[in-house]
């Protein structure tokens, strides 16, 4: 593994990431100086009837805390299971070259493992919607 | 890292911003008048010479309007919502090659913010953080409109990160660096990365719309079931920042797309231009052009085809296209290795 690390000739140093956060500096300096200066210069004459909330004809019952469908969560945990796999196979693609047919081989295994657990949750009804 | 390069680099940040900003202002004025040729309206045309200060006049107003915090709401989550939409857009283009380097008062300065040699990991990192914004405004707004659109907003937004990701190894895979500098300049001349990867091409183009929140996969802000979707309650600035930002992401997502497989600032015949000077401005002239291509696509696409329903939309991003990423990957290892 250390000789495939020592194969990339450029690595970035951890000098090269400050104009990151220059750039995140800028702005987030950017983005507070706009928000300031829009509450400074907009009128203040608050009402009641203006803090409601918005309603589209009909008096709101209760308020946005409410259980929300279960798919949702099923995505957001797909998601982060599948997200997780797909990030393994990013330090392969790079070396791909080098490692040849054997490393092939070990990523259609992983490839495999993968499309089975989505091939579970897609037989279990896991990314279903109509229902 | 010498004062003299934090100071280039900082004018250079100032700069992209700035432009990003015009453009993007700009991006809402096209969008209108494109749609009014598209409809067979005039569009905007009356502030300014052919309409063309409209972007200015809509900002000001923007900026001059009361804010209003719905008593219900979590104050600070309400601002921070917008503010992380705005900061997360603007921070993508650190990593965009827009050409090659300039000489400038004897200095040669590098028209790219950082070279880091994860490029494309920073721009999948940032557009994952992406979800927060929306969905951060849209549940402190404490309104349920506001919340369904701030849902569906993040489940769509992150199925279609996982095709994404996986489009993009095959690319990774092909030029063996994940530096956004030597994949550009590994598609010298017109040896772009499209020609090898049209599917690839096409399956992030599809998940860069729907990353934008943009037409068919607008369900977030569907106004005949939502009202405004999760900015249904943002007034002044910060629901300008909520509309800009969706056009700053487009124009850096066309960045990247242009970058990744459109060879970002190389041309056909960029070998035959000796002065450096020229060939620099007329690299990031072509860049921009690719940009504004993919921008224009963008707008069609809206203005064209319907918008998707739920059910639909997700089956096409998790049944659709990650078993057409992954055999899409997979192929281009074998047919590379059988090359070899």
């Amino acid at each position: 593994m250390l000789d495939l690390l020592n194969l990339r000739t450029n690595m970035s140093t951890p000098e090269s990431y400050i104009p990151i956060l220059l750039q995140m500096g800028v702005a987030v300096g950017f983005v507070v100086l706009t928000l300031s200066i829009s509450h400074l210069l907009g009128p203040s004459r608050k009402t009641a009837k203006k803090e409601d909330n918005f309603e589209c004809g009909i008096e709101i019952k209760g308020d946005a805390r409410f259980p929300v469908s279960v798919k949702y969560f099923l995505s957001a945990i797909l998601f982060v299971l599948f997200d997780v796999e797909v990030i393994f196979f990013y330090p392969y693609a790079v070396n791909f070259k080098s490692m040849g047919w054997d490393g092939f081989m070990a990523v259609l295994a992983f490839v495999s493992i993968f499309l089975m657990g989505f091939l579970y949750v897609w037989k279990r009804g896991a990314l279903e919607w109509e229902k | 890292m010498d004062y003299a390069l934090i100071l280039e680099k900082l004018i250079l940040i100032v700069v992209i911003l700035a432009v990003t900003l015009v453009i993007a202002l700009y991006l809402t004025f096209g969008e209108r008048k494109i749609a009014a040729y598209f409809q067979d309206r005039l569009g905007p045309n009356r502030v300014g010479p052919l309409g063309l200060l409209q972007p200015f006049a809509d900002g000001g107003k923007l900026l001059f309007k009361e804010e209003i915090i719905p008593k219900t709401a979590e104050k600070w989550l309400f601002i921070i919502g917008p503010a992380t939409a705005m900061v997360v857009a603007t921070i993508t283009s650190a990593v965009i090659p827009w050409g090659t380097s300039i000489e400038i008062f004897g200095r040669n300065v590098s028209l790219q913010v950082a070279d880091v040699d994860i490029g494309v990991l920073y721009v999948m990192g940032i557009v994952s953080i992406g979800v927060y914004g929306i969905m951060i405004g849209g549940w402190a707004s404490n309104n349920k409109y506001s919340l369904y659109g701030a849902i569906r907003a993040s489940a769509q937004m992150i199925s279609y990160e996982l095709s994404m990701g996986l489009a993009l190894i095959a690319v990774v895979m092909m030029s063996g660096t994940l530096s956004l500098r030597e994949m550009v300049e590994q598609q010298h001349g017109l040896n772009w990365n499209i020609w090898y990867q049209p599917l690839g091409f096409l399956l992030f183009f599809v998940c860069a719309l729907a990353e934008c929140n943009r037409a068919p996969f607008d369900l977030a802000e569907c106004e005949t079931e939502l009202i405004g979707g999760y900015h249904a309650e943002y007034s002044s600035m910060k629901l300008g920042f909520y509309l800009f930002s969706e056009y700053i992401n487009m124009f850096v997502s066309s960045a990247v797309m242009a970058s990744v497989y459109l060879g970002g600032y190389n041309f056909p015949g960029m070998d035959a231009i000796a002065n450096p000077t020229v060939l620099s401005l007329l690299q990031v002239a072509v860049m921009f052009a690719k940009i504004f291509f993919f921008v224009f696509v963008f707008m069609w696409i809206r203005w064209t085809l319907p918008r998707f329903r739920y059910d639909q939309l997700m089956r096409l991003g998790w049944k659709s296209l990650i078993p057409l990423a992954i055999i899409n990957m997979v192929v281009t290892g074998a047919v590379m290795l059988l090359n070899q």
